[in-house]
């Protein structure tokens, strides 16, 4: 397990890039038949070609996305799939989401983006009060299940309070949506295409660190991943750790140094947040008796308080030390304090002691 | 872009059409380069702009020669700029200048646009307030059996309101809210529609439902939330929704069905359908970011959508001069390129011909429309409102009286012959006891079983739905007593 590999250098952490190995992760989900070495935005490009290519009624639409995107995630669609599959449009998340809600209403697959995830605030409503209830509200009459919305989130070295942020947790208290966060390129393409054909609206973000600096060997032909099932990247006994997206690389690397310490960490990816696979984390707990679960978010209200609740209220007897969060702070989100703010590899080593020696 | 400082009548349009098309650049022109161009400059009517008239409280003179300075000696002419346009006839040829976006003329003096025509753009009627044709109209001529139609559902949506507000004051359901004095704009809009075209409705467009023919007890069913109702007693009363109807479901947030039927209209776009969506609002809507939304995203994709605005002067308390400060909603069409009409949301056949002519444009020339029905709220916001408390009682009597659309239109169907007062009688009568009937259904019937509850919140229910589930019925199981006898565990 080497997600470590995968990262490039962290603006002040000291973690310089170690070469490239291939990510073995996910070694059973998906069988490694021509395999290819390439990013994550690399990856996300593959599965909408694939999305475009096997469904004649899917449309990627969104800001500046016909050029390739200002993250090149949508590079050569336009010209493949013609300019009524794959569009720019108007500078308006509100629109960008009612939109694609009309589309899938429809029976369309709807991949909308947002441009950042620190922009989606204006599509709220939208994602909240019509997406979130549209199936419900009409009595299973209608539903934009086809609506899959893909946004760039979380830190990126430089992007202050605009460009770095993690608003996962507002969308995970919504009913009727699914959220779902890949942490490498292949895992992205195969959750990406489970997503688009997920008959229920998604958002989906992706880790823009990842972008470029992931890079993995993702197998060529078109693969789904499942969604509600987190998986066990790292096995271990002493502590259970869980997170999602970029974090779980810094995770890893606390885990591997921890085992110097003789502490076996067992770290869990997520992956879909909303609705969450309890069982895979619950059955961790009752191994570990310890658990950390850590994000980019703050810590007040973010994800992580809702994984802790949930935790003690099955393993409160199993539970060895108190759930440990190591997350953003409270703090809108800085440019020259980043380094102070984020959750570091060492603050993730720092917890994972503190709560095996409790 | 040119058009506002340049057309303000028929013949001036025709002008610069005809320069058109002696294939000069649209740029020549300054005129915005988009497919309708051609439609643009002939839509159908004399655009009624007399913005250029009045610029800094200057009169201006229409005169096309003299808008455009042409008192400049030719060698004052830069040489690379003549020889850039097909023809040096015009001297504005030399006074345009390149931008993205296109060519615009440019002007030294310095002039705003009017935050205001001198005129308000004027409401197309055919009927006059007591429903006798008007000579010369343009409008659409409707069969007896549509006009009897029509009329007939005008007067079920007014007893219908009556007797689910009298309902909700009874407490025999929670909430209601009437289309009254709107019923014009209700059905007429309908009927000038096809079932295969598509629906976003706000909340104040039952007709549109009955028209289609959605039963009395299927509305009745929905307000009282029994298991019959399409959407399985989830939705406050009102809002209904039906699938087989193309009626989508109502949502109470104001505004947010706007950019959703843009991309509804681009489905049928893409399928090639000979449909479209219209899709309503109120004059408050318009107020909300959803309305920029949905107007822009449908122009700029070229989207067969009518967007209805019901400008009803108020919005629950707010009356319209405190909502905007333009002349109501029909200008903000052209704000984005959208082909727009100012209709009397009062005279039925207005509507029903705005209508018809507003689908033909959308669906042939795959283009938005917008339409602004001028009427007035006779109700109240809803059975949570009680509007003498800011609005004049005089005022809701005097449309509720001299103003009933139902009226007018009953005037002409029955001075076309097709109605008689004996007709009136028994449709009210039957109407009426039909409504009593489906309510005392409605009431009897089963409300849906707890399973309902948990359903359709996704395609099918996550394991934490499924533990709540099992949960709750072991609390309900526990303490009975706090929970409703008519739904079945």
């Amino acid at each position: 397990m080497a997600l470590r590999n995968i990262i490039g250098k962290r603006i002040g952490n000291g973690i310089g890039l170690v070469g490239r190995r291939s990510l073995s992760t996910s070694t059973s989900d998906v069988e490694n038949r021509n395999a290819k070495s390439m990013n994550l935005y690399s990856a996300i490009n593959q599965a909408l070609h694939l999305a475009l290519e096997t469904d004649p009624r899917a449309f990627v639409f969104g800001e500046d996305v016909s050029f390739g995107g200002v993250f090149r995630c949508t590079t050569g669609l336009a010209d493949r799939f013609g300019k009524a599959r794959v569009f720019n449009t108007p500078l308006c998340e509100q629109g960008i989401v009612g939109f694609g809600i009309g589309l899938a209403a429809m029976g369309n697959r709807a991949i909308a983006e947002i441009q950042f995830a620190d922009y989606i605030y204006p599509a709220f409503d939208q994602i909240v009060n019509e997406a979130a209830k549209f199936r419900y509200r009409s009595g299973n009459q209608f539903n934009c299940g086809g609506l899959t919305i893909r946004a760039p989130y979380g830190a990126v070295g430089h992007g202050g309070h605009y460009h770095s942020q993690s608003p996962e947790a507002f969308f995970c208290h919504v009913p009727g949506i699914k959220v779902v966060i890949p942490r490498s390129p292949r895992q992205a393409k195969g959750l990406l295409l489970s997503c688009i054909r997920d008959p229920n609206p998604v958002v989906f973000f992706e880790p823009k660190w990842l972008y470029r600096l992931a890079v993995e060997e993702v197998p060529e032909h078109d693969y789904m991943l499942p969604l509600s099932k987190a998986e066990v990247i790292r096995q271990g006994s002493d502590i259970t750790l869980v997170g999602w997206g970029a974090q779980l690389s810094i995770m890893e690397q606390a885990c591997i140094e921890a085992e110097k310490d003789g502490i076996s960490c067992e770290l869990i990816d997520l992956k879909t947040l909303i609705p969450w696979d309890k069982e895979t984390v619950e059955a961790s707990v009752r191994k570990t008796g310890r658990v950390l679960i850590s994000h980019e978010a703050p810590v007040t209200g973010g994800f992580g308080a809702e994984i802790s609740a949930s935790i003690v209220e099955r393993c409160f007897l199993r539970l060895e030390a108190p759930v440990a969060r190591v997350c953003g702070l409270d703090t809108p989100f800085p440019l020259v304090f980043e380094p102070f703010y984020m959750p570091s590899k060492n603050k993730v080593l720092d917890a994972i002691k503190a709560t095996v020696n409790y | 872009m040119a058009n506002w400082c340049r057309i303000s009548s028929r013949t001036i349009s025709n002008h610069v059409k005809t320069r058109v098309n002696q294939g000069l650049p649209w740029g020549a022109v300054g005129i915005n380069q988009t497919s309708g161009l051609s439609s643009a400059l002939n839509p159908g009517g004399p655009v009624s702009d007399g913005n250029w008239r009045y610029q800094n409280r200057l009169p201006v003179p229409r005169n096309r020669a003299t808008l455009f300075c042409n008192q400049r000696f030719e060698s004052t002419v830069a040489e690379k700029q003549r020889d850039s346009f097909l023809s040096s006839e015009s001297d504005d040829d030399h006074q345009s200048v390149d931008f993205p976006g296109g060519k615009v003329s440019y002007i030294s003096k310095m002039n705003f646009i009017s935050e205001s025509s001198q005129t308000r753009v004027p409401c197309y009627r055919v009927l006059d307030d007591d429903g006798e044709l008007i000579t010369d109209s343009d409008f659409q001529q409707v069969s007896k059996e549509v006009a009897v139609k029509m009329y007939s559902n005008m007067v079920s949506l007014q007893i219908m309101d009556t007797i689910f507000y009298e309902a909700q004051r009874q407490g025999r359901i929670s909430f209601y809210l009437t289309s009254a004095g709107e019923e014009a704009i209700n059905i007429a809009s309908a009927a000038a529609l096809t079932e295969q075209d598509i629906i976003l409705p706000q909340y104040r467009e039952p007709g549109v439902l009955l028209w289609r023919g959605f039963s009395l007890q299927e509305f009745a069913d929905q307000c009282l939330g029994n298991k019959a109702d399409y959407g399985k007693g989830r939705q406050m009363p009102i809002h209904y929704g039906s699938r087989k109807h193309n009626f989508f479901t109502i949502s109470s947030p104001i505004a947010t069905q706007l950019p959703q039927a843009a991309g509804i209209a681009y489905s049928l776009k893409m399928d090639n359908k000979k449909a479209c969506v219209v899709s309503y609002i109120g004059d408050g809507g318009t107020s909300e970011g959803d309305f920029h939304a949905g107007l822009n995203f449908a122009a700029v994709v070229e989207a067969p959508v009518i967007f209805f605005c019901r400008n009803n002067g108020w919005a629950i308390s707010t009356n319209v001069s405190e909502q905007f400060r333009s002349d109501g909603i029909v200008v903000k069409g052209r704000a984005y390129g959208i082909r727009s009409i100012r209709v009397d949301g009062n005279d039925a056949l207005a509507v029903y011909s705005a209508v018809s002519a507003a689908r033909e444009m959308a669906i042939n020339e795959q283009r938005p429309i917008l339409i602004e029905a001028l009427t007035y709220r006779v109700g109240h916001h809803s059975t949570s409102d009680d509007s003498t408390k800011y609005r004049q009682l005089d005022e809701i009597v005097y449309w509720k009286n001299a103003r009933d659309p139902v009226n007018r239109f009953r005037n002409w169907v029955q001075n076309c012959g097709w109605w008689s007062e004996q007709q009136e009688t028994q449709l009210r009568n039957s109407v009426r006891k039909q409504l009593l009937e489906a309510i005392q259904v409605a009431e009897k019937t089963e409300k849906p079983p707890l399973s309902e509850m948990f359903s359709d919140v996704y395609d099918y229910p996550p394991t934490n739905l499924e533990e709540q589930e099992n949960h709750l019925r072991e609390t309900v199981r526990r303490h009975p007593d706090d929970y409703p006898a008519d739904i079945s565990v």
